[in-house]
Order: structure tokens, then sequence, then C-alpha cells
């Protein structure tokens, strides 16, 4: 079988990785100013809401649902998709949704396409798949348009350029569409408007993921935030929308817990500017041609492990990353793939499904295991745990001894002594390192990195107060 | 050899995941509601809100503009002095207007949304899109008070665009800018 793209070929293991990223002090400033900023708002948004416990726990019990039901519910989209006019193709892996995809530009003779931003096509690696094919890819979100021109990687679910401040950005855009431009953020909206609108308004052939995909009414939806979204999904006359198995909700009433959940975790707001839902084919409306590729790409692989399952009920909001201690440190590109932070630390080496690969086995080591990103969840995994049994598993095909493996993930962060000082006076060190060399407390004093998190609604039962019923 | 599909779904069958447990709907389907919040709520996405009782009368601010309307579009608000542009448009007649008019479907009080369904005085997604400045008429009586209340009134088949204030972005170190590719102006009149 193909390796999965899910990882970037050649990644260091994350150790290796967060030291070097360690040293990059304009890289955790970038990073501590934007996700600092977005904690106090997102926490702000949601203090809001009276009845968000309530929320994520329906949010939660619906994707269990999903899970439960994955093969019918799928069924059931494919037949309401199909219903409207709509062709639904399903691929077992990367290589083989790439090829789907490829075939159907082909088919409209496009050598250029537009997307909308997808974690679903960054994880199989489609734009790579289509270039070598002869198609470009336009990427027409913001933040995917400065990790395009700047030939980088994504290191954020939500905004995959969070890692590049405003000067930098200007820099990019400069160099790359010779335009001379501000390091204003308006100026550089602007820039992106101009530089796309041609493409917008000529290519024929889309490709966008999917948020949510309605099983009983084949509804699918797109939260975005510039329009580029609606630009892509209205104007050209063939619409290509690949979508992982697990984005289902079983009926259309399901998503008012979603559209509730989402925008509020992901970018602080009561509702994102622009969500679209479409069904099939509307004569004399948006595209004419419609494709809906149902990718697996390791996920039925993930529903058979009883514990990490609950991992494919992510909606990508990307609020745990934004909470977690480790990311803001470390920044994405360490998680070496593209879904990086604490879902990352847990979707990832499942997706690979191997842990003898080193690199995938030591993302779920990528944590202080403080619990902050459990309890902005909006849909409830606990990562903490999922992080601890992904842990195991790894010590297990390793072969070596647990304390070795436990060492070399600890080792990157202890090795900044001052930096980590506070946590060794705690005795940190000592309770990391459990006699079985599996992680069996909490590490790190919360202090530093608790008045750093965002406050208010915590699920009824504190991280701490979990643990200790759990493991104590 | 079996199929993708068949053997997809044939190892999601192999994982054996249990039954789910019912989902308990404990949180709340409707809230206060209003013209009030509702104006307020989309003020806050720093589009602009008019509560009037006349539409003629508050379209007197388009005088002399090149206006893209609906092809059911009220005969009421064709008012003079405003060239109206009429389907059919091409994307670049669209591109090159100076706003479009029209009404909705629904609106949501509780978050400033407006949602478009390709009904009455709406017309196809695209005309919404490409024009830089969008009107947009909302009767008081369309204003559903959440989000479940607002789901509950529309029909998902249908193409439907939830519009919370003006384009924007957060890509560049997570701030809100409003202004990228949809309408960088939002112009909602709320009818009482
Ligand atoms: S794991 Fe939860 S918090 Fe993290 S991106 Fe997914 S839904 Fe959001």
């Amino acid at each position: 079988m193909a390796r999965n793209p899910v990882t970037w070929l050649g990644s260091p293991t994350f150790p290796k990785a967060a030291h070097k990223a360690l040293a990059d002090t304009q890289l955790r400033q970038n990073l501590r100013k934007a996700t600092g900023t977005i904690r106090g708002r997102r926490a702000a948004a949601v203090a809001e809401m009276t009845d968000w416990e309530q929320l994520r726990v329906a949010g939660e019990q619906i994707k269990n649902d999903v899970l439960a039901r994955l093969d019918t519910l799928l069924v059931q989209l494919e037949e309401s998709v199909t219903a409207r006019g709509g062709v639904v193709h399903w691929a077992r892996d990367a290589e083989e949704a790439n090829r789907i995809v490829l075939d159907l530009c082909r088919e409209e003779q496009a050598t250029e396409v537009v997307k909308v931003k997808s974690m679903a096509t960054a994880e199989i690696g489609l734009n790579e798949a289509l270039e070598a094919g002869g198609v470009h890819a336009v990427e027409t979100d913001l933040a995917e348009l400065i990790v395009q021109l700047g030939d980088d990687r994504p290191s954020h679910i939500l905004v995959p350029a969070i890692h590049r401040n405003r000067s930098e950005i200007r820099e990019i855009f400069q160099r790359r569409m010779g335009v001379e431009v501000s390091d204003e953020p308006a100026d550089l909206a602007e820039a992106a408007r101009v530089h796309l609108r041609e493409k917008f308004l000529t290519t024929k052939v889309a490709i966008s993921g999917a948020n949510f995909a309605v099983a009983d009414t084949g509804s699918i939806v797109v939260l975005e935030s510039e329009g580029n979204g609606r630009m892509c999904l209205t104007l050209p006359d063939t619409l290509i929308t690949v979508m992982g198995i697990e984005k289902l909700v079983p009926s259309w009433q399901d998503l008012e817990v979603f559209l509730q959940l989402l925008p509020r975790s992901s970018t602080a707001e009561r509702m994102n500017p622009y969500t679209s839902v479409w069904t099939g084919v509307t004569p004399g409306d948006g595209p004419q041609r419609f494709h809906l590729v149902l990718i697996d790409n390791g996920r039925t692989a993930t529903l058979r492990d009883s514990v990490g399952r609950q991992a494919l009920r992510c909606i990508r909001c990307s609020a745990c990353l934004n909470v977690c201690p480790v990311y803001e440190r470390t920044g994405g590109q360490s998680y070496g793939s593209v879904y990086p932070g604490p879902i990352g630390a847990i979707l990832t080496p499942q997706l690979v499904g191997d842990m003898r690969d080193p690199q995938a086995a030591s993302l779920p080591y990528a944590s202080s295991l403080c619990g902050a990103c459990f309890e902005v969840c909006p849909v409830r995994i606990d990562i903490p745990s999922v992080l601890t049994h992904l842990r195991a598993e790894a010590v297990e095909a390793k072969g070596r001894t647990a304390e070795s493996v436990a060492m070399a993930a600890a080792a990157w962060m202890f090795k900044e002594a001052s930096r980590y000082e506070k946590a060794q006076r705690a005795g940190a060190l000592a309770r990391f390192l459990a006699r079985d060399g599996r992680i069996t407390s909490l590490p790190w004093p919360g202090s530093r990195w608790t008045s750093s998190r965002d406050a208010p609604a915590p699920p009824s039962e504190s991280f701490r107060a979990w643990w200790r019923r759990n493991r104590g | 050899m079996a199929s993708a599909r068949e053997e997809i779904l044939q190892r999601i069958r192999d994982a054996r995941v249990p039954a789910a447990e019912p989902v308990v709907r404990g949180y709340r389907d409707t809230g206060p509601g209003g013209v009030e919040l509702f104006a307020e709520r989309v003020a806050d996405y720093r589009a602009v809100v008019h509560v009037v009782t006349d539409v003629p009368e508050a379209l007197d601010r388009l005088r002399g503009k090149r206006i893209v309307v609906p092809p059911d579009v009220p005969a009421e608000w064709l008012v003079d002095g405003v060239e109206w542009l009429h389907e059919p448009l091409t994307i670049e007649e669209l591109d090159r207007s100076d706003g479009v008019l029209t009404g909705c479907a629904v609106a949501i009080a509780d978050t400033g949304t407006i949602v478009l369904d390709g009904g009455v005085a709406q017309g196809r997604r695209a005309l919404t899109l490409l024009p830089d400045h969008h009107l947009c008429v909302v009767r008081a009586d369309q204003i559903a008070a959440s989000v479940p209340e607002a789901l509950h009134r529309l029909e998902p088949t249908r193409p439907l665009t939830f519009i919370s204030g003006p384009s924007a972005t957060s890509d560049i170190e997570l701030n809100r800018v409003e202004g990228v590719h949809g309408p960088r102006t939002l112009e909602v009149l709320v009818i009482t």
C-alpha cells in the first residue's frame, strides 16, 4: 500500500522538529500573539451561550450516532445526492481519491481549477497529485494562498498561515504577485481580492471540501468567511467536493447544533460570514455538474479502535490548537502533518495506521496532558485519554523499553532548562515518568498555562477531577 | 476485486461500533428574538442596518447607481432615479454593477444572520455574490429567534446562503478584517 500522505515525507519525529521550532523566536512570537487573541475571543463567544454544555453533549452524541450507523448513513447520503443529480464516488485511500479527481478534471478538460480550503484535500495531497497530472490548483482561501505563494507548509487547520505575521505576508505577496502593498491587513486582503477575481470569473471547475453532509437530504454544507467559498461553489460549471466519510450528520435538524458550536469554537464569532448549503444540482443556479468524492484514507481503521475512534467526531474547529501550550511553542509544522496540535497528535497516527513509523509514533507524546483541549472541544473528544492510549500502543509497537520512548519524547521540553525550570521544581519530571514508563500523571505545573487558558464554561467536571476519577 | 464502495462499507461493518445513546437535545431552541436584537447583532458585524417602515423611501440612497434586482423584484422597490439591472445578466455585468437589492427567506436574531434560499425576491446565488454592495430587505416576521428556529423554517434542498455581515477574513494574525471576495458592504433594511 502506498504511504499515507497525511504526514509529510521525511518529517523528523516530533521531539526533533519541536526542538528546532523552539529556537525560532519569531515563530513563537507570531503564534503567541495569534493564539492569545483567539483564545480570549473564543471564551467571550462561548460565555454568551447559557446552553453551551448542552450543545456540546448533543454534538458528541450526534457524532457518536453517526459513527455507529456510518454504513447506513453513507448509503443514504449517496441515494439523496444521486436523486438530486449529483454523482458519488468512493475512494479507499489518498491515491484512489486523487485519481478520481484528476480524471474528473480531465473529463472537463480543465488545466486550472479553483479550490476552497479543505482539510480532506490537503490530507490526501491533492494539489501535488493534480500538478503532476497537469492540472494547476489555485488556492483561494487567504491563508492557503499565503502558504501556496510562500511555497510553505500549513501550520494550523483553520488558518494555515498562522505562523506568518503581517509583514511576512506582505513580503510574500510583493514577491509573488508583483504588487506594492502595505502590511495593513485590509490592504493585504484587497491584494488577494484583486489577485483572484479574474480566476473566479473564468475558471470552469472548482474543488471544495465539506464541513457537513446531511444524510437524509443529501445537502452539503461549507462554512467560510471570505466569500471565496461562495465563488467556487456558485460560479463554475462543475463542482467536485472531497469529503471524509465521517463528516455526516443524520438529519437537517442536527445542523442546528453544529452551526452553533463551530463558528464560536473556530473563529470566535456568533456566526461565520458565509455558510453555503447545496443539494445535488439546482437548475439555473450554480454548477450544473456535481461530484462528491467520499474518502476513507485510514478512517475505517481508526473506527475499529474503541478508544481512538472518538477522534472521528472532530469538526476541525481548531479550538484545541489555540489553547495548547505545546502547540503554541512548537508551531504546527513540528507535527509533520496537515493535522497539527492536539487533534493531530491523536488523528494523524491513527490515519497513518502504523505505530512502527517513528514519526507517527512520536506524535502522541506531543502533549503535556494538561487537558485544555478536552475542555474546549465542542464535540467533547477526550484527547488526553486517546493520547495515553496511543502512547501505550506506540510503546508496544516499538518493542523498546518504555522508559526510552518516554524519555526521548520528553527530552525536548526539558532541554531548555530555564524555560521549564518551574516544571522541574514542581517535581513534574519525576511524575511524568512513572515506574512503567507510561505517562500517568499531570506533568508541568498548570500555573503558567492555566493563566493563558480561556477560563469560562469548562465542563461540569474539570480535567483534574476527571483524571483522578479515571486514572486515580 | 470488491469495489471501493463495497470495501469501505464492509470495513465499517467490521469495526462493529456499538449503537450510540439517544441524542439529548437539552439546548435551548428559541430565544428572545425581535427586531431590536437582530439589528444589534447585524451591526456587530459592521454591517449597516436601518429599521424602516417603508422600503421605497429607504431606497432613495441608491439614486444614480446601477443596481441588480432579482427577476421577481416587487414593483414598488423599483424607485425612480436608479438604473435597475434585470436578468439575464452575465457574470461580467454582475461584477461591474454597483450593487444588488434582494429580499431574504429567513433571518436569525441570535446571530444577526440573513438566509437566502433563491425564493421570492432573491434570484440565483451569483446575484448576491458579485456586486460589491448587497442591500437586503428583511421583514420583521421573517426574523427567527434562534438557529434551531431558522433551520426549521428552511427547506434544506434549496440552495441556501447564510450571510452574517460583509465578507471578512481572520487569516492575518487571527483578527477579523472586513472585505475580501464577497460584497464588502452589507446593508440591511428591516421593515417593521
Ligand atoms: S478535536 Fe475538538 S477542539 Fe480540536 S479541532 Fe477537533 S473539534 Fe475542534
